[in-house]
This record gives structure tokens, C-alpha cells and sequence, in this order.
């Protein structure tokens, strides 16, 4: 469904993301994991048209059958939020603040379809309960900023999932989050995904997050794939230095023995041992 | 939070215009209100009421000193100096209205332009208000006067000439600011065009900042048309203004004190409560402001 080959991004000749080839198939979840700057976004935003001008793609994005790469902008937009949809890390700064959350939602349903005013109101009420957040009605008429992260994130999910579309980019959506919000936020893009038959491909990079929710993994250093396969291979047996490294990197909580070493005496306790 | 965020300031409109309350701890404000209230009402009044013909000539009681019967006494051609400003009024506030809304409408969209394009055509942009501002409003009035002749045409199109750079640049700042922002971005992946995201998104989040610089540009216009009046560009006879009656009291200054310092008055007053307003309107609608003792 999306096939992304000889593909490159450059600025004034200096070459910051090459791939060779990463597909994803329809319902599949991919996770593309790697440090900061190491192209993952760039990568992502490539998929929707919308680098920076002063930059320059070479290759091709094949969607749906379509050559994305060089595409006019009026074919792009009809793309984008219909057929591919984004969530982005910061809830709280991809939401209009001077407009409130049903009709923020709603106005990509008006943009997309034809549906009547009345319509589109119990449709962006349904999103809203298909994304569990509570009293959608109450919070039709909020503005952004009298809802917590989570639920900004979940609204955002609302919007992007609003058209049905067929690929969810998630960039870092819960990297902005508390913990304990987190993983409603993946059981909730996992379940959509299922239930819409709709690929996502997640962004992070933490590879504990990637791992709860995708099936494949490719792992991104310095703006190339330098490992790409199913999760548990990835994981248990990586191949690349770097992914080694990104494995090692991720923090677990220490042992017993691991806190005596860091700490050097234990605390003492009030039963005084 | 603590960098001046106008999608922060936008939020506080909101609250501090549906929270009444604000308004009544921001006095100056309500001073401003009540001022410019004054005005406005006597010049609506003017359209329809003056105490004497403003222009009906009583060479016997000329340069009366104020009484019960002339509360602003008579000017030079024993015209009643109330009547004249009250009618003068109407000029005053007419030029700076036009002029206003011609630097507010064309500033804002030159300014959301430049926030637009590119970097290369913004600071061509940049570079050329500056020119626009550098210039004296009141040199270039002098010139049109002598090009299109004297009159209010002159003055609204100086004081525009001048209200549009610096609407442009007063805006371009935080317009820039605003499409920096994760929702621009969001709303383009939703497949957004560029007018929706100038009107949708950049337009109601830089609102106070052009709210509050419309106030001070009414302030700025008043002003220079008085000044220009005084000079003899502005307004024509038969037309008055408070800026001409000056300039008519000018050599009587000795004799008759009141007869300029009462038009001055006036506009010291409008100003005065157009400033006012301005300032309550920012301290009003700026979250960091409003910490510091309003709200």
C-alpha cells in the first residue's frame, strides 16, 4: 500500500535521509525508531508533502498505487486527512486554541465530505466516543485548553481517524504525555487500527513503546534504515551495532543489586535494617 | 509558558472577556471608555442638535469669554465655540476612523502576506515598511496637499501612508510565531489550504494585538489630524475641525486663552481615552501582564 524506494531528502546538496525501500501493508503497524535527528520525522513528513521548500526529495512514494513525490498540491491535500492521517507529539500545541473541539473536528469532516451540518455534528460526537472520551457532548462546546493531554491527544486521534483513513502516521504520540495516560493512548491507536483495518506507522524513540504496538520495526540512524524486520527479531537478536546500542540504551528498572552498586549503602528503613 | 505565547494571549481574551469582572479591575480602561464615550456622544449629537448655528456669524458679541448663554464663549467672528466643536468633531473622528480601518485592513494583510512567504520576501517586505515608517506622516501629507490639493482626501491618505507599515510590522511578528505552531502543521496534514490557516488559525490568535494596536492608531491619527489642520492641509472652510479652530485661535492666543485651549482640550481628552483604552485593552488581554496585579 505504501512503498517508499530510492528515495532521498536533501539540503543544498547535503543528503539528510536515503532509504532504499520501506513498504507498509494495509492494517500493518510499523515502527520506525531511532534518536533525535536521526530523519524519523523528516521521513514522515516526506510521506505527506510537507517538507520545507529549501529542502529536496528525490525517488519515490508510492501510495495507493499514486507517485506522491512530485504531486501537485491540490492532489496532496485531498490526501492528506482523508487517505493519510497525522497525530502529532504535543497535543497541546496541535490544537487551535480559539476554537472549540467539536468544531475543530468537525471542520475536517467538512472539508473531506459532503455531509450536512447536523450530520457532521453526531458524527464528530461518535468520533469522540470511539476515541472514550468522556462526556463528548459536554466537551463539544469546550476549547482546547480546558482539557487535559490525554484528552487533547485523544481529540486528536478523533480528528485524524475522522475520514477512515488508510495510513495513521503517529509522531510520538505519547511522548508528550504522563505515563499513566500513555497506554490508553496506544491501546486506543491499536484498537482503531484493527477495528478500520488501518496501517499506522509509529514514530518514536523509545523502542518500549514501539514494541507494545508494532509488528515491524525499522530502526533509523543518521537518516539511514540501518536494520528493518518483525519485532521480536528486531528485539531478542538485532543485527546492527546501533540497534544493540538502542536496546542498551533503554532504561529498566535496576536490581537489587544494581541499586547497591549505584547507591552505595541502602537507606536505612524506620524498622531500622 | 513564560515566553510571551499570543495562542496564550488569545486564550485570555477569551476568559477575560467573558470574566466581566476583569474589565472592572482595569480602571483605565473604564476611564478610557468613559472619555471616548463623551466624545462620541457629542458628536453624534452634532449631527442633529447644536446650542447656535456653528457657522451663523455675530460680529457684536465677538470673542465673548464663556458664559451661561456661549458655554465655550465666541470665536473670532462671533460663532459659538461649542457649536463649532462639537460639528468640528465630526471631521476629527471621520479621518481617523477611514484612516484607521485603511491601516488596519491593508496593514494585516500585508503583514499575514509577509508572514507567509518565504524568508527571502519577508525581509524585502521588512526593509520596505521600514522605509514607510521613516517617513513623516506629516511631510507627505504636505506634499499630497500640494499634489491632490488640501482637504480630508490628503490627510486620510497620509495618515493611512503611515498605519499601514506599521500595522505590518506589528503583526508580521506574531503571525510568524503563530505558523510556527504544531496546530498550523496539524491543520495542513488534515489537508488544510493556506486562506484557512491565515483566517482560522493565525487571524483570531493575533486578534488582541490588533485590537489593542487599532486603539493607539485611533490615538495617532487624531492627533496628526489636528496637526495637520492646524498646518492648513486639513480640513477646508466650510468644514471645521478642532486642529483648524486652533489655528484659527492661534494669533488671539493673547486675548482670548480660551478659544484655543478648549479645542485642545477636546482633543487631549479624545487621545487621552483612545491611549487609555489601548492600555487597558493589553493589560487586559496579556496573560503576563494580568499576573501582576489585574486579574
Amino acid at each position: 500500500m505504501l512503498e517508499i524506494k530510492n528515495f532521498r531528502i536533501s539540503i543544498a546538496g547535503k543528503t539528510l535521509v536515503k532509504i532504499n525501500h520501506l513498504a507498509a501493508e494495509p492494517g500493518e503497524r510499523l515502527g520506525l525508531v531511532g534518536e533525535s535527528g536521526s530523519g524519523k520525522t523528516l521521513t514522515v513528513l516526506s510521506i505527506l508533502g510537507l517538507l520545507p521548500s529549501m529542502m529536496d526529495v528525490e525517488g519515490s512514494i508510492i501510495f495507493d498505487g499514486k507517485e506522491l513525490v512530485g504531486s501537485p498540491e491540490n492532489v496532496l491535500a485531498k490526501i492528506r486527512g482523508r487517505d493519510i492521517a497525522m497525530v502529532f507529539q504535543d497535543p497541546s500545541r496541535s490544537l487551535n486554541p480559539t476554537m472549540k473541539i467539536g468544531r475543530q473536528v468537525g471542520e475536517t469532516l467538512h472539508l473531506h465530505t459532503d455531509l450536512s451540518k447536523s450530520a457532521i455534528k453526531q458524527k464528530v460526537i461518535e468520533l469522540m466516543k470511539s476515541v472514550q472520551l468522556p462526556d463528548p457532548e459536554k466537551l463539544y462546546t469546550r476549547y482546547p485548553h480546558e482539557l487535559s493531554g490525554g484528552q487533547q491527544q485523544r481529540v486528536m486521534i478523533a480528528m485524524a481517524i475522522a475520514c477512515k483513513p488508510k495510513l495513521l502516521i503517529a509522531d510520538e504520540p505519547t511522548t508528550a504525555l504522563d505515563v499513566t495516560v500513555q497506554q490508553g493512548i496506544l491501546k486506543l491507536i491499536l484498537q482503531l487500527s484493527k477495528e478500520n483495518d488501518m496501517a499506522v506507522i509509529f514514530v518514536s524513540h523509545n523502542l518500549g513503546v514501539v514494541q507494545a504496538v508494532s509488528e515491524r520495526i525499522a530502526v533509523m540512524n543518521s537518516g539511514e534504515i540501518v536494520e528493518i524486520g518483525p519485532t521480536s527479531t528486531i528485539l531478542d537478536s538485532p543485527s546492527a551495532t546501533y540497534t544493540k546500542e538502542l536496546i542498551g540504551a533503554n532504561p529498566s528498572i535496576p536490581d537489587a543489586q544494581e541499586l547497591n552498586r549505584l547507591l552505595g549503602t541502602r537507606f536505612p528503613t524506620d524498622r531500622g535494617d | 509558558m513564560s515566553e510571551s505565547n499570543p495562542t496564550v494571549n488569545a486564550k485570555q481574551t477569551r476568559t477575560a472577556l467573558a470574566n466581566r469582572s476583569g474589565a472592572t479591575k482595569s480602571p483605565q480602561l473604564i476611564l478610557g471608555i468613559i472619555l471616548t464615550g463623551f466624545v462620541v456622544a457629542i458628536t453624534i449629537i452634532s449631527f442633529f442638535w447644536t446650542p447656535y448655528d456653528p457657522v451663523g456669524i455675530d460680529v457684536e458679541s465677538r470673542l465673548t469669554p464663556p458664559n451661561l448663554s456661549h458655554w465655550f464663549g465666541t470665536d473670532r467672528l462671533g460663532r459659538d465655540l461649542f457649536s463649532q466643536i462639537m460639528v468640528g468633531s465630526q471631521n476629527t473622528l471621520y479621518v481617523a476612523l477611514v484612516s484607521t480601518g485603511v491601516g488596519l485592513l491593508l496593514g494585516t494583510s500585508l503583514g499575514l502576506a509577509a508572514a507567509g512567504s518565504g524568508q527571502r520576501w519577508g525581509a524585502v517586505f521588512t526593509r520596505i515598511s521600514d522605509i514607510g515608517i521613516a517617513l513623516p506622516s506629516i511631510l507627505i501629507a504636505l506634499v499630497l496637499a500640494t499634489t491632490l490639493g488640501p482637504g480630508r482626501l490628503s490627510v486620510i491618505v497620509a495618515i493611512s501612508f503611515w498605519f499601514v507599515p506599521v500595522t505590518a510590522r506589528v503583526v508580521v511578528g506574531p503571525a510568524r510565531q503563530i505558523l510556527a505552531l504544531d496546530f498550523v502543521e496539524a491543520a495542513m496534514t488534515h489537508g488544510r489550504s493556506r486562506l484557512y490557516i491565515v483566517f482560522r488559525q493565525v487571524v483570531p490568535n493575533i486578534g488582541p494585538i490588533v485590537i489593542v494596536q487599532t486603539s493607539m492608531m485611533f490615538a495617532a491619527a487624531i492627533l496628526i489630524e489636528a496637526s495637520l489642520s492646524f498646518l492648513g492641509v486639513g480640513a477646508q472652510p466650510p468644514t471645521t475641525s478642532w486642529g483648524k479652530i486652533m489655528m484659527d485661535s492661534q494669533p488671539l492666543v493673547q486675548q482670548a486663552p480660551y478659544y484655543s485651549l478648549l479645542p485642545g482640550a477636546f482633543i487631549v481628552i479624545t487621545v487621552l481615552g483612545f491611549n487609555l483604552i489601548g492600555d487597558g485593552l493589553a493589560v487586559l488581554l496579556d496573560p503576563q501582564q494580568s499576573k501582576k496585579g489585574v486579574v
